[in-house]
């Protein structure tokens, strides 16, 4: 309980701090715009961009994931199908806090839905996350329902009062209605698995069609998007049930976190296909416009983003804490391999929005502008973290905020709530 | 010699392609097709078109229309600067415009490739689709701001981009925008060229309209050997090399 509780501290100095830092680089931005950024004229995407798909990619892979108990009834994942939404959503929430501060004009973003244009993918992506986000918060609703009623009865004070008004009036805690809500989960799980498959694997095509940045251009990303995905999500999930899980010890926890375990696995072992697949083509090929951002990538500057993040932490550590006997049955260890993956999939990110960026379309077109924001070199500004810092921060006072007190804890079967 | 022509004949190029032009603005918007041919073999890398251009646009620092490319070819003593301006090609199928998620960008009437600096979002989704780095973003930059006393005035001075005379502000458009050469179509549908058209001091910028037959642009890509850049993306550029 000590630790716990000391755990829960450091968490919190943690989170207050982050919001300090997040404080001066949302000031920055409001007052000076985008003049303290790094990203430029050549590598004009950068942190905040690699952070958006990070964060959006954790939301649909959790979603996904959530699926399975929602859609296909794969009821031994169900402990954690609440907690996959509650965590879609607030990754959500994070990756669109993201990408509004990249806008250079912040206040026209409803543009994108009175301006609509349909060749442009990421209107359709705006649209698809749009539709997602809203389906997201009536999916949770409806899967919780019953459980803020309840708590809104039982509780007391500021948890009391939220869950009273999260439950929107509603009272019925009778068998009969549990039934018709999870119908209705079951309906918009159904609706939102082609949606998220949808929105995500645009947010791959967004990048796939730009013909003139050959390292994106080509059909297998956004198939590796929806793979990414599902790893990282299901990567996320996997550590906060190893680690937080209120029931461990027991059989059912250990039943899950194996399953957990091998599903992960199996998600990081398609992942090592897909992430082969697409550098063993281009390099082979040979044509420079394919291969010159992955020799950057492999040998730049920033070469343990790959080498360390995205093939260490990503893949031979889970695939090696998850493997042996040891590893795969301690709740440390699947954690661990969890946090790796976590960690490892920022990497990917950045990997995937800048140094395909950092390649001038003309031989000789950075040395042609005289200005420090056309450059090859890239290294996020203080503004650019302080404010990532802050929506990261931003983001875990919401997961703890909603893990502590709404029903969003994983559980078993009959359990409502701890 | 017949491709440099004497100093009269430049006169001329200039007075030729003046009245090309008055033909031009004549004509409908839709029969109108503007375009640019660049004489590689007479550019000298003054870059006298970039300052042009900066003075006609006052673009801020980092925000450039166009630009000359200079590359080094071969080995020590056998060595020569090739020298390549890239303005806006304006595409006939502009992959920037296809990108873009709010209809900021169009082909126009007359087939320039504009931006609504009132619309655009700033998202530069526009800037990665572009294949040869026209687009720029404005970061709201200033040549003058911290290191003299004031702004100098030809950076508060309004620009007519689009027609619309528009002082730029700290906050306001076109700052948070993405930027890129317009063919100064504020001074086409006043009857001047370009302005990197008028200043290029070697005479290696022509411009004019593509749909005349008379046009000198039209006669330098019937006589001359051109080429365009990237072509084999299917982006069709309206900016045409000779070389």
């Amino acid at each position: 309980m000590k630790k716990s509780t000391l755990g829960m501290a450091a968490y919190w100095v943690v989170v207050i701090i982050s919001l300090v830092i997040g404080g001066y680089g949302l000031y920055w931005r409001l007052t000076t715009g985008h003049q303290l950024a790094n990203y430029g004229q050549l590598i004009t995407w950068g942190l905040w961009v690699a952070m958006y798909i990070y964060f959006i990619g954790l939301s649909a892979g959790a979603f996904l994931i959530s699926a399975l108990v929602f859609v296909f009834h794969v009821e031994r994942f169900r402990p954690i199908a609440r907690l996959a939404l509650f965590t879609a959503l607030i990754s959500l929430f994070m990756a669109l806090l993201f990408i509004w501060f990249d806008l250079g004009h912040m206040e026209r973003f409803y543009e994108v839905y009175t301006r609509p244009h349909f060749r442009s993918m990421m209107a359709w992506m705006v649209w698809l996350y749009t539709a997602y986000f809203v389906l997201l918060i009536f999916e949770f609703w409806f899967e919780s329902r019953q459980d803020f009623v309840r708590c809104g009865q039982e509780k007391g004070g500021f948890q009391g009062f939220l869950c009273r008004v999260l439950a929107l009036g509603s009272k019925d805690v009778s068998e009969e209605k549990r039934a018709r809500d999870e119908k209705v989960t079951q309906v918009l799980g159904s609706i939102g698995l082609p949606l998220a498959i949808m929105f995500h694997g645009g947010v791959g095509a967004l990048f796939g069609v730009v013909a003139a940045r050959p390292a994106w251009h080509g059909g297998l990303f956004p198939l590796l998007f929806l793979v990414s995905a599902l790893v990282s999500g299901g990567g996320l999930l996997m550590a906060i049930y190893a680690w937080l899980a209120p029931n461990k010890g027991s059989e059912e926890y250990k039943n899950l976190l194996s399953d957990m375990g091998r599903l992960v696995l199996a998600l990081v072992l398609l992942d090592v296909i897909f992430t082969f697949a697409e550098y063993s083509i281009a390099l082979y090929g040979g044509v420079p416009g394919d291969v010159l951002p992955l020799i950057e990538i492999m040998t730049g500057p920033f070469w343990w983003v790959f080498w360390i993040g995205q093939i260490g932490l990503g893949m031979v550590v889970p695939i090696i804490l998850l493997s042996f006997k040891r590893t795969r049955t301690s709740s440390f260890w699947v954690g661990i391999a969890g946090l790796s993956i976590v960690l490892a999939f920022v990497g990917v990110r950045l990997n995937i929005v800048i140094p395909p960026l950092s390649m001038p379309e003309l031989q000789g077109l950075v040395e042609a502008v005289p200005s420090p924001r056309m450059t090859t070199q890239y290294i996020p500004s203080m503004m650019e973290w302080a404010l990532s810092i802050g929506i990261i921060g931003l983001g875990m006072a919401l997961f703890a905020i909603g893990y502590n007190l709404l029903p969003v804890k994983p559980r078993g079967d009959k359990e409502v709530m701890s | 010699m017949a491709f440099i022509p004497a100093v009269s004949q430049m006169e001329n190029a200039i007075v030729r392609m003046m009245e090309d032009l008055d033909r031009a603005i004549r004509k409908p918007p839709e029969e109108r097709r503007w375009g640019m041919v660049i004489d590689l073999t007479k550019c000298v890398a003054c870059d006298a078109c970039t300052v042009s251009c900066k003075a006609e646009n006052k673009t801020p620092p980092g925000v450039n229309y166009t630009v000359v490319i200079k590359e080094e070819v071969g080995e020590y003593p056998n060595v020569r600067e090739t020298f390549l301006p890239r303005p806006c090609m304006h595409c006939e199928n502009p992959p920037c415009v296809e990108v873009c998620p709010v209809s900021a960008t169009w082909k126009d009437a007359e087939g320039i490739v504009v931006i609504d600096y009132d619309v655009c979002i700033g998202c530069r989704y526009c800037i990665t689709a572009c294949p040869y780095g026209a687009r720029t973003f404005d970061f709201g930059d200033w040549y003058t701001k911290d290191s003299t006393p004031m702004l100098a005035p030809y950076e508060t001075a309004p620009t007519f981009e689009y027609g619309e005379e528009r002082v730029r502000e700290e906050e306001t458009s076109p700052i948070g925008n993405v930027r890129k050469c317009n063919f100064c179509v504020q001074r086409l549908h006043e009857g001047l060229l370009p302005a990197c058209i008028n200043d290029c001091i070697g005479r290696a910028r022509y411009f004019g309209d593509l749909n005349d037959p008379d046009s000198l642009v039209s006669e330098l890509l019937r006589e001359r050997y051109s080429f365009k850049l990237k072509e084999e993306l299917g982006t069709s550029p309206k900016v045409f090399y000779l070389s």
